[in-house]
């Protein structure tokens, strides 16, 4: 046989067809790659929805007493806001869309070790999304508990609470079965002779990540039907009328859920650890370091939970082990931002908007960690605890990490994955807009909460006016900042200039094939290096 | 240079202080660096990058340096949180009881109010009581928070130290109006004090009625009163036997109070709603208060009547 018959036509998988035509080539697609873009689609519009519906409450809290809205619907907002953003926008978004898209790249395979199972997750996730959206039409109204549903104000409100809790039970699936797909993945599915220290940081984070969503999702799946069955059934698991307890809730939530902010923030430092490098024509500083810290991360962050409780009449000594531990898990996040500091050290730094990006989620990040560490003080943590205090931190943490990690990576990776350039200079105009409308948003709720500014509250006592009015212009700034951004990029995805392979000089593996790549990503065979910042 | 309102202000605020010292120098240490590098290592100065090989030692350092700091933080949080478990013996009790959007206190003798008066420069001890969901106990210039949670006997206590007014907010979410759920702190000189609870009068709700029982446990208080105040409903008082307009289908027409309408008003709420009061707010509460006990709860109205 001559070499011309092995030798396979380059086909984009944007263009490659398969068995279906049209739309279902896409929404039956079992190509990672295309249920990548799946996932990115229905979160991004999510996202939006989640967005502007912050943005409404914003408005009604520019000025004291009612404004725009009743407390009722307030009360309905702040927890629809919770639920998207929560269970349908972070939860899944960097894991479900980079980790499908690069993971199997990176690490050298032709997709994930169950390309149907990874289409059934995207199923489930719409499925659980769309029962998410009709609880807020129903007719008992949209619920109304906030997106932790504490018992048991969650079991005795009229509202839709029961399909709220059954679409979190339902997107906890989706969850578990993708962190499933990826850990067998990366076990089973590198190239040959690839070890795992021989993978990138990003495909690190998203396994110790799989980890998380593995182990800690089926909690608050059990969580969540306890509390349906305690609705339905009247079985007393938390409401102490029926002989329950309500700080049990709070236990099974946030065993969960703290770990949740994990599956988060870990992608994020993983897109944040590939792109400084790239930018800086570095390797990386400090790789075992960094891919170690990831583990470290999701072990101690199973441990952390009752820092969400110091006020609910724990034990002394349950308050005391709590802070310890948190103030722990600090340090190997620490860690992390030191390296990718160092890595910038005597590089060659090009500042192109992914970098730029990666910048401001180091900012971020850092403010995000060590008002952290003010919440995992006990002392200080009774202060601000329930307070807009936390508002603004957690909102460091996910929007200015996680968030801002996300808008690094979709410029980062978007030319690999459409082959197509975006313009820069917008970009770059974006991520400012966006940096100070964020600060401007989230850094007076810092203030009036030491004050005392409580959360979730519809209406305020006049001293803490100027804080959320300014509040408020940042919310504004902000929103006209992500819609530049969005224009930008999908301009740049539709109709910008041809993207060549490997437009940011990078050295890791997604790199050396085609953009976009093809079906099965590796056409050519390639050699593995020991180091995985070697592919040049 | 810390205030004296209570006295947690001082370990609380230090704690916050010390923390916020240590990240302030991180976060300009950090921020000058990285933008000191991304300058002088900039392409067009830099054009080659130079790789540096990891130093174990660097890597010890930058992770036991937080490690002792943390500690350290970890230390002084708790150092100022101790005293807030260890209550003085003589403290003053004063039973805490949160509702719907209401907060109750209670002092010894069964004394109520709606106001927290407490005298100046004595422990006073809070037993947090919650009648329905959990609320959260909290007065930000005290630096004092803690959850009131249904079935639990949670407590905190204070020294207040200085004269005045003062907030106390619920801090936890507990639904409509949780952000009206608000009071007055109180301080005042002890004699003041004393000669306040003198006056106060006791509380002659019959705690044995099977109606108030009924009612208080369906946490029917948190929308209508049993002193006329008008809440979310209309109050209890006087209620029994009197002749009131009500909205039934939009049409306007007088009823009078009796077995027959409460009854109604329990299981089908929206039907005949009274004049000024907006439908759809109440619940039926059809399967939750069983049809024989609706006539103890008209017993327990008619005790509400003036005599």
């Amino acid at each position: 046989m001559s070499n011309e018959v092995n030798k396979i036509e380059y086909v984009s998988y944007l263009e490659h067809q398969g068995r279906f035509k049209g739309l279902k080539s896409w929404i039956f697609a079992t190509d990672h790659k295309r249920i990548a873009l799946l996932y990115m689609y229905a979160i991004a519009a999510f996202f939006f929805i989640g967005a502007l519906l912050g943005l409404l409450m914003r408005f009604e809290l520019i000025a004291p007493g009612e404004t725009i809205m009743k407390a009722q619907t307030y009360n309905g907002l702040f927890t629809v806001h919770g639920v998207i953003m929560i269970f349908m926008v972070v939860i899944p978004g960097l894991s479900a869309v980079f980790g499908n898209f690069f993971l199997p790249i990176l690490i050298g395979a032709k997709d994930v070790a169950f390309p149907r199972l990874n289409l059934f997750s995207w199923w489930i996730f719409v499925f659980g999304s769309v029962l998410a959206v009709a609880s807020q039409f129903l007719k008992s109204g949209p619920p109304d508990t906030g997106w932790t549903f504490y018992a048991p104000y969650s079991t005795t409100t009229g509202t839709s609470v029961i399909i709220a809790t059954t679409a979190a039970f339902i997107l906890g699936f989706s969850s578990i079965l993708t962190g499933l797909n990826f850990l067998v993945t990366v076990h089973q599915m590198r190239a040959p002779g690839m070890k795992f220290f021989n993978m990138p940081l990003f495909p690190w984070a998203i396994y110790a990540t799989a980890w998380i969503q593995l182990l800690a999702t089926p909690i608050v799946g059990i969580t969540l039907l306890m509390l349906i069955a305690e609705r339905l059934f009247g079985i007393g698991f938390f409401d102490p009328n029926l002989g329950g307890d309500p700080v049990l809730f709070q236990h099974l939530f946030w065993i969960y859920s703290h770990p949740a902010v994990y599956i988060m923030i870990l992608p994020a430092m993983g897109v944040i650890t590939e792109i400084v490098p790239t930018f800086c024509q570095r390797k990386v500083y400090g790789y075992k370091a960094i891919a170690l810290s990831s583990l470290a991360i999701a072990g101690v962050g199973f441990l952390v939970w009752g820092h969400h409780m110091y006020t609910s009449g724990m034990s002394e000594n349950a308050r005391w082990f709590f802070s310890l531990l948190t103030f722990i898990v600090a340090v190997p996040s620490a860690i992390k931002v030191f390296n990718w500091i160092s890595t910038m050290y005597k590089g060659s730094i090009d500042l192109k908007p992914p970098f730029l990006f990666a910048l401001a989620f180091i900012f971020l990040f850092i403010i995000g960690g060590t008002t952290g560490l003010i919440l995992g003080s006990v002392a200080t943590n009774i202060q601000v605890h329930d307070t807009s205090f936390i508002v603004a931190h957690f909102h460091y943490i996910i929007f200015g990490g996680m968030g801002f990690a996300f808008f690094a990576a979709i410029h980062y990776w978007l030319p690999k994955m459409y082959g197509r350039l975006y313009n820069f200079r917008r970009a770059n105009i974006a991520c400012i807009i966006m940096f100070i409308g964020f600060n401007t948003l989230y850094f007076p709720q810092f203030v009036i909460g030491i004050q005392g500014m409580p959360r979730r509250y519809f209406d305020y006592l006049p001293q803490f006016q100027t804080g959320h009015m300014i509040s408020t212009i940042g919310g504004v700034i902000l929103i006209f900042g992500l819609f530049y951004m969005l224009i930008n990029l999908i301009k740049g995805a539709r109709k910008g200039p041809k993207a060549p392979a490997n437009p940011w000089n990078g050295s890791t593996l997604e790199w050396q094939i085609p953009s976009p790549p093809s079906l099965e990503n590796f056409d050519e065979p390639f050699e593995v290096k020991a180091n995985p910042y070697d592919y040049k | 240079m810390f205030s004296n309102a209570s006295n947690f202000v001082h370990g609380v605020d230090k704690a916050f202080l010390i923390i916020f010292g240590i990240s302030l120098f991180f976060l300009i240490l950090l921020t000058t660096i990285m933008i000191v590098f991304v300058v002088k290592y900039n392409k067009k100065r830099h054009p080659k990058a130079v790789q540096i090989k990891d130093s174990s030692l660097l890597e010890f350092t930058w992770t036991a340096i937080p490690m002792i700091l943390v500690l350290f933080m970890f230390y002084v949080g708790w150092e100022g949180f101790l005293p807030m478990r260890q209550a003085p013996a003589d403290a003053l009790n004063v039973k805490v009881i949160g509702r719907m959007w209401k907060w109750t206190f209670e002092y010894p003798g069964k004394k109520q109010s709606d106001t927290l008066v407490l005298p100046i420069n004595k422990a006073a001890r809070m037993e947090l009581f919650s009648k329905d969901v959990i609320h959260g106990f909290f007065i930000p210039t005290f630096r004092v928070k803690e959850d009131v949670v249904p079935g639990k006997k949670n407590y905190t206590w204070f020294i207040p130290g200085e004269l005045g007014d003062f907030d106390l907010l619920c801090s936890a979410y507990c639904g409509l109006s949780h952000s009206y759920m608000s009071a007055v702190v109180r301080i005042v000189p002890e004699d003041v004090f004393t000669k306040w609870l003198a006056k106060l009068p006791v509380s002659k709700v019959d705690e044995n009625n099977e109606g108030y029982k009924l009612v208080e446990k369906n946490g029917c208080f948190s929308c209508h009163s049993i002193d006329g105040a008008k809440l979310v409903g209309p109050t209890f008082k006087d209620m029994y036997g009197s002749s009131i307009d009500v909205m039934t289908n939009g049409t306007r027409h007088k009823i009078t109070v009796d077995d027959e309408y409460i009854k109604n008003s329990i299981l089908d709420p929206n039907k005949d709603v009274v004049d000024g009061y907006a439908p759809g707010i109440m619940k039926s509460y059809t399967g939750l208060i069983k049809d024989k006990d609706i006539p103890k709860i008209s017993e327990y109205f008619k005790t509400l009547k003036a005599k």
